[in-house]
This record gives C-alpha cells, sequence and structure tokens, in this order.
C-alpha cells in the first residue's frame, strides 16, 4: 500500500498566541509581586474561567442565563466540604485536585437543573435560570448544615504534609495553581468549540428550526452544552473556596450571577477571548472603584448600558473592527475625527462623574462635613462654584461629543462599508 | 376558621397586588415580547415619588401624580433607550433593563440614601376596616384590594372597550397591517410600556406604605413577578391574575404554618430520630419552605406544562 500522504501545517499563529498566553500567565506574578496585586490576579484567574465557562452558554448557545453562579457556587460549597474532609484525614484528596471536585460537582448539578431550564430557549430559558438560582438561595438558608447559614463554611486550604514544597500557604502558589487550571480550562474550552458539538450549538443558536431539521435534538444540544458548561463553572468554584477559605451564600446568589453576566458581555460575547478581557477589565474595575468611589455600581451599570446600546459586540468587539480598520491601512482616515470625538467624551464624562460624586456626598455622607476630595482637589459641595464648574464641564463635553460624534460617525461607517465592500468582492 | 379566612384575606390582597405589577409586564411581555427585567425598579420607584409627593401634599394628590410621573418615565426609557437596541433583538433589549435595573437602584440611593424612607399609610385609612371574631382586618388592605380590582376593571375595559385598545390590539398582533393602516406603531409601543411602568408604579403607591419603601424592595419583588409571569403564561392576562392570586394564597398560608414532615410522621406513630435518613429535611417546616414555594411552583410548571397555566402558545 502506497505510503499516505498527509498534509499538516504548523499552526504558527496559534502556537504563538498559546504560548504567549501561557508565559504571561506564568509572569504576571514577577512583574505585579505585591500582596494585593497577587491576591486581585488570584480572583481575576477564577472570575476568568467562570465568565469563559459562561460564555458558552451566551455566545456560543444563546442561552441568557441569569443563574449561572448556582453551578459555580454549589460547586465552590461541596469543593470546600471535600477540603474540610481532605483536612480531617477521611478524604484521600490533594489540594491541587480540589477544583476538580467542584467541577464534577457543578456538573452533577448542571445534570440536575440542567434538564429543566433547557427545555426552552430565549427569554424563557432566562426567566427559569432566574428562578432556579432564587431557587437555590432560598435553600441555602433552610440547609445551615451545608450551607452554613449566615457565616458560610470556611476551611483551610494549608492541609497534610508539604509536596515538593508546596504547602499552598503563600498567595504566589495558591496563584500558579489558579493560573494552571485557568489555562487548561481555557484550552479545553476552546477545544469545544471546535468540537461537533461546539460547531452545533452554534447553529442551534442562530436558528434552532433548521437545526431540527437536520436531525439534532436542540433541547439535548442545549442540555450538553450546559453540563460542560456547568463543569468548568464549579472549577472555578473550587479556585474560588481555596483561594478564599470562605464560602459563603452570596457564591450562589442573583446578584452574582447577574455580576458574571455583565463581566462576560461587557467583555465581548462574540469572541472566544471576550470573556477573559470582560473578567481581567471588570474584577480590575469593580476592586479599584469600590475604594474610590461609593457609586461604582452606579458606572458599572451605566458602562454596561453603553455597550448594549452602543457596542454589542463588546470590548473585544470594539477592538476587533479597530484592528479591521488598521488591517486595511485606513486608520489614517478616521484618526483625526476619532481622537476629537474621544476627547469630547473624556469632558463629558470627567463633568458627569464630578456631579454624581458631588451628588453622592450631598445624599450619603454630609453628616461628616460638606468637603469632599475631588481629583485632589478639596471641594466643598454646599458652595456654588464646583457645582457650576461640574455641571459646565458636563455641558461643554455634551455639546462637543453632539458637534465631533457626525463626522467620526460618517468616516467610521464608510471605511467600515469599503471594507465590506472589499470583502464581498473577494468572495 | 378565623385563621383561615383572615389568611386567605391577606393572601388575597397580596396577590392582587402582585398582580398589579405582574399584569404591566406582562402586557408589555406580548405586545413587544421584551421581558422588562427594570419592572420591579418601576414598582420602586412609584412608591419613592409617592413618599417624596405626600411628604409635601398628601397621599391623595400622590395617588393621583406618581403612577402618571412613572409611566412617563416609561416612556422615556422606551423612547430614547430600548428603541435604540430594539434592531439587535429580544436578548439586547432584556439586558439594556437588566442594565437599567442596576443603574435605578443607585439612583434612588443617590436622591433617597440607603435607609429606608417613613412613608406611612394615609390617617383616613389607618385603622380596622372590620373585625372577624377576634382578629382585626386593616382597612388599608381593603383599599389596596379595592385599588387592585379597579385597575384589573378599567385595563380589561381599555383593552377590549375603547378604540385605542383595539388599536393595541391589532399592534400585537398584526404590527405591519396596523402601520400599513396608518397607526404609529412605535408610539403605540411606548404607549404601552410608558402604561405597564405606570401600572408598576401604581403598585408601588399602594405597596410602598404597605410594606417597606427601601432600595432592596424591587429585588424582593422582583424575581416573584417573573414567577407570576411564566408560572401564568407568558403573555396572558387572565394567566398572570390566577397565578398572582395562587402565588399570594400558597405563601401567605405557608408563612403562617408551622408543621413539618417529622410531625406528621410522629402522629402516624413513627417519629424519626436525628439518625433518620434526611433527617435535616423531614423536620423543615413548612412556614420555612415558604420562600422557595414559587420557585419549585414554576419549576413544576415548566415541567409539566410549559406553556403556564393559561398560555395559549409555547416558546
Amino acid at each position: 500500500m502506497a505510503k499516505m500522504l498527509t498534509f499538516r501545517p504548523i499552526n504558527l499563529g496559534r502556537r504563538i498566541v498559546w504560548g504567549g498566553y501561557a508565559l504571561l500567565l506564568a509572569l504576571a506574578p514577577l512583574v505585579f509581586d505585591s500582596g494585593t496585586s497577587l491576591s486581585l490576579l488570584s480572583q481575576v484567574g477564577t472570575v476568568t474561567i467562570a465568565c469563559l465557562s459562561y460564555n458558552m452558554l451566551l455566545g456560543q448557545g444563546g442561552m441568557l442565563s441569569f443563574g449561572h453562579a448556582v453551578y459555580s457556587g454549589l460547586g465552590a460549597f461541596v469543593a470546600i466540604h471535600a477540603l474540610n474532609l481532605a483536612a480531617g484525614g477521611s478524604l484521600p484528596l490533594p489540594v491541587t485536585l480540589v477544583p476538580l471536585v467542584g467541577g464534577l460537582a457543578g456538573m452533577a448539578f448542571g445534570v440536575i437543573f440542567g434538564y429543566v431550564t433547557t427545555r426552552k430557549a430565549g427569554t424563557t430559558f432566562a426567566m427559569i435560570t432566574l428562578g432556579i438560582v432564587e431557587l437555590v438561595f432560598a435553600c441555602s438558608l433552610m440547609f445551615p448544615q451545608f450551607f452554613g447559614g449566615e457565616g458560610g463554611i470556611s476551611g483551610n486550604r494549608v492541609i497534610g504534609e508539604p509536596f515538593l514544597g508546596i504547602s499552598y500557604g503563600p498567595q504566589l502558589q495558591v496563584y500558579y495553581l489558579i493560573a494552571f487550571w485557568l489555562f487548561v480550562s481555557t484550552a479545553a474550552m476552546f477545544a469545544f468549540t471546535q468540537t461537533p458539538l461546539g460547531r452545533i450549538i452554534n447553529a442551534v443558536r442562530d436558528n434552532p428550526e433548521r437545526a431540527e431539521f437536520i436531525g439534532y435534538d436542540t433541547h439535548k444540544v442545549r442540555y450538553l452544552t450546559l453540563i460542560l458548561s456547568a463543569f468548568f463553572a464549579g472549577i472555578s468554584g473550587g479556585l474560588a473556596a481555596i483561594n478564599f477559605e470562605i464560602v459563603t451564600a452570596e457564591n450562589v446568589s442573583a446578584a452574582r450571577s447577574g455580576a458574571l453576566l455583565l463581566f462576560t458581555f461587557i467583555g465581548g460575547v462574540g469572541f472566544f477571548f471576550g470573556p477573559i478581557l470582560g473578567a481581567l477589565m471588570c474584577v480590575f474595575l469593580t476592586v479599584m472603584l469600590s475604594d474610590f468611589t461609593k457609586a461604582w455600581q452606579l458606572y458599572v451599570g451605566l458602562f454596561f448600558i453603553a455597550i448594549v446600546v452602543f457596542a454589542p459586540g463588546g470590548i473585544a468587539g470594539i477592538l476587533a473592527l479597530h484592528l479591521r480598520v488598521a488591517k486595511h491601512g485606513m486608520y489614517a482616515r478616521i484618526w483625526t475625527p476619532l481622537w476629537r470625538v474621544v476627547l469630547a467624551a473624556l469632558v463629558m464624562l470627567t463633568g458627569a462623574f464630578a456631579c454624581i460624586e458631588m451628588l453622592y456626598h450631598r445624599s450619603l455622607e454630609s453628616a461628616n462635613g460638606t468637603t469632599m476630595k475631588l481629583f485632589g482637589l478639596q471641594v466643598d459641595t454646599a458652595a456654588a462654584l464646583p457645582w457650576v464648574a461640574a455641571v459646565a464641564l458636563l455641558g461643554a463635553g455634551t455639546a462637543l461629543f453632539a458637534a465631533t460624534r457626525p463626522a467620526f460617525a460618517e468616516a467610521w461607517g464608510r471605511a467600515n462599508g469599503e471594507i465590506e465592500e472589499l470583502a464581498r468582492r473577494g468572495a | 376558621m378565623e385563621f383561615t379566612l383572615i389568611t386567605l384575606l391577606n393572601g388575597l390582597s397580596y396577590g392582587l397586588l402582585l398582580f398589579m405589577l405582574s399584569s404591566g409586564l406582562t402586557l408589555i411581555f406580548s405586545m413587544m415580547g421584551v421581558l422588562n427585567f427594570a419592572h420591579a425598579s418601576f414598582y420602586m420607584f412609584g412608591a419613592y415619588f409617592a413618599y417624596a409627593i405626600s411628604s409635601k401634599i398628601g397621599f391623595w394628590p400622590a395617588l393621583l401624580l406618581a403612577p402618571p410621573l412613572v409611566g412617563v418615565l416609561g416612556a422615556l426609557v422606551e423612547r430614547y433607550g430600548l428603541r435604540a437596541v430594539h434592531k439587535y433583538g429580544h436578548i439586547h433589549e432584556l439586558l439594556f433593563t437588566f442594565g437599567l435595573s442596576y443603574v435605578m437602584v443607585e439612583l434612588v440611593q443617590l436622591i433617597w440614601g440607603r435607609a429606608a424612607v417613613p412613608y406611612a399609610i394615609p390617617k383616613e385609612l389607618d385603622g380596622p376596616l372590620f373585625t372577624l371574631y377576634t382578629t382585626t382586618f386593616p382597612m388599608y388592605r381593603g383599599f389596596m384590594m379595592l385599588i387592585a380590582l379597579l385597575m384589573l376593571v378599567s385595563t380589561w375595559l381599555l383593552l377590549t372597550r375603547t378604540r385605542i385598545g383595539l388599536v393595541i390590539q391589532a399592534a400585537l398582533t398584526h404590527p405591519d397591517m396596523a402601520e400599513a393602516l396608518g397607526h404609529n406603531v412605535p408610539r403605540v409601543f411606548m404607549l404601552v410600556f410608558g402604561g405597564g411602568c405606570a401600572l408598576a408604579g401604581l403598585a408601588g403607591v399602594i405597596g410602598g406604605n404597605a410594606f417597606v419603601t427601601e432600595p432592596g424592595m424591587a429585588a424582593t419583588v422582583g424575581s416573584i413577578v417573573f414567577v407570576v409571569v411564566v408560572v401564568g403564561g407568558m403573555g396572558s392576562l387572565a394567566g398572570a391574575l390566577l397565578a398572582s392570586l395562587l402565588i399570594g394564597i400558597v405563601q401567605t398560608f405557608a408563612v403562617a404554618l408551622d408543621h413539618s414532615l417529622a410531625d406528621l410522621l410522629a402522629r402516624l406513630g413513627a417519629a424519626p430520630t436525628p439518625d433518620t435518613f434526611g433527617y435535616p429535611v423531614l423536620t423543615l417546616t413548612i412556614s420555612q419552605v415558604a420562600p422557595i414555594l414559587p420557585y419549585l411552583l414554576l419549576v413544576l410548571v415548566l415541567i409539566f406544562r410549559p406553556r403556564g397555566l393559561l398560555g395559549r402558545r409555547e416558546g
């Protein structure tokens, strides 16, 4: 028999991307080596896995879930119980594998809840998931043995003898554990998008009727995807349990699920790497903002609305569009209107920020005096001048924005129109 | 007997309040296909507007003024927010209202602070309506039921007996045809959205002082209202009424009952001990289970009757 000829090109681009990703994960703690940034990085890692798993539903399956924290949260609870059992000596389990326990637990709950939720798609699916998350959250107060009531369940990740010097006591070791699972999970979830199931779930998202006509049971496809997604969510929960050493009922709440939705959508659901960006940016933003201002939830909500209205592709979508323009060498044409509109928006946002901060100070902290710090300045909220300045900034910014936006919109629209025309002719 | 009657009445009044909330939601859903996630936030705004107005000029002007104010707010949201994302599809509209619910709760805290505000029942309505055996039934509960019933009847009359109601129904089933006949369908959508929000606002005006007016009040009823809409059948007004009454009565009875499976077994002569399998489940009392009952009902309905109690279509 003749030797079979096969063509296997080296996919250099993919190797560079994944190698760079691994390198980034490995080197990040060397650059950001303070205690705060390490714990922040660990948190980003766990949230990234959760957001990526959430995007398996929202981005790849078109399933808008309001209850994804159920799987990560219940995974976290089972993981911390497993950790406590292992610490007590009744379960021979290394800490390294505790996230896997969380993942299997999340998967088991996915099997149970997913059967009910995935019977429907679209808006009904969204409502059922909301019902499930409220159900589980209400249960958390009914079963204090498992959920630990108000105080939650706490554990200790340093158990047994150190293995090769790894005890998981120092935060750095926990970070590397998280980074390891993050890399493995990211690779596995990317591999999922290349499997037949990962492909057909896209078809079920885009046109369920046709997917049924070519012989696929849409319920089954959604169900299987949800089970796998719940597995990765559970891994993220297990890592969070190790990282924080405490799991409370808040981990299974609707608020936590909503945060996952916000983060993933802000990152961009249309791209595989979107949720990574979203998790990175939003965890930083929420941690930083909540230090700086009491109004951070308002900013996050407004930012989310702005993304929904103006950039439904999320940050990843914005990046991809800009890259496309740059690739076709048309950036010079949109550059001038772009910086003008960005500058105008910055002025507008500064004014809005000042107004909101002073309003917050007036209504919530007026008991502690009327002065506050704003942009490094001492500001008296009882005086008229700061208000006039803030409102003037806001007004001027809005006027500038309204004046510069049409030119940008036109240049942007024309450049993208030409690119699409080129793509059509090429095809 | 006394307990049953009073609890039934309380359940009815709670159920009717739920219906006021869910009717607007289901109306908006059946017309525009949008599940307004921020619906409960409009309820909260109704309560806060009523508090602000009633502290200046009294409760009765507030009852008249606050719902239209909330309605205008809702219409503005539809005109300048929802309409812009309409082209991206229903999921984006849902996401928009989801973001809106975050912003609205923060706005309330920005204006009125984080603590509950003292929004009290007006003096004219403070007091017992009648006494049943030994328990008194508050006049305000009766007032709530009256308002809810009036609203139910007037909404039904508006939708079935007036010209605008006919246009709404036409736009609901055949939007293109209604538009071709010269009706401004986007404006009808705006009106319906504003009207639905006004109904939520009305519920806020009379619910805010019966319960507590605080920034968390939207979250406490929010998910229950969705349960009502799904259980009743998406888009069915009669189903919403049935489901609200069902959930209102079941929940009111459940929180008042202090029995558990263990009690039942003990009465049957098989008292469980802490060693019995599933002992924590057996000792749960009905009142402890009460918070999960609506969600349990939701799951059961979806398994056995996926289109809801009175829903016509599936999907």
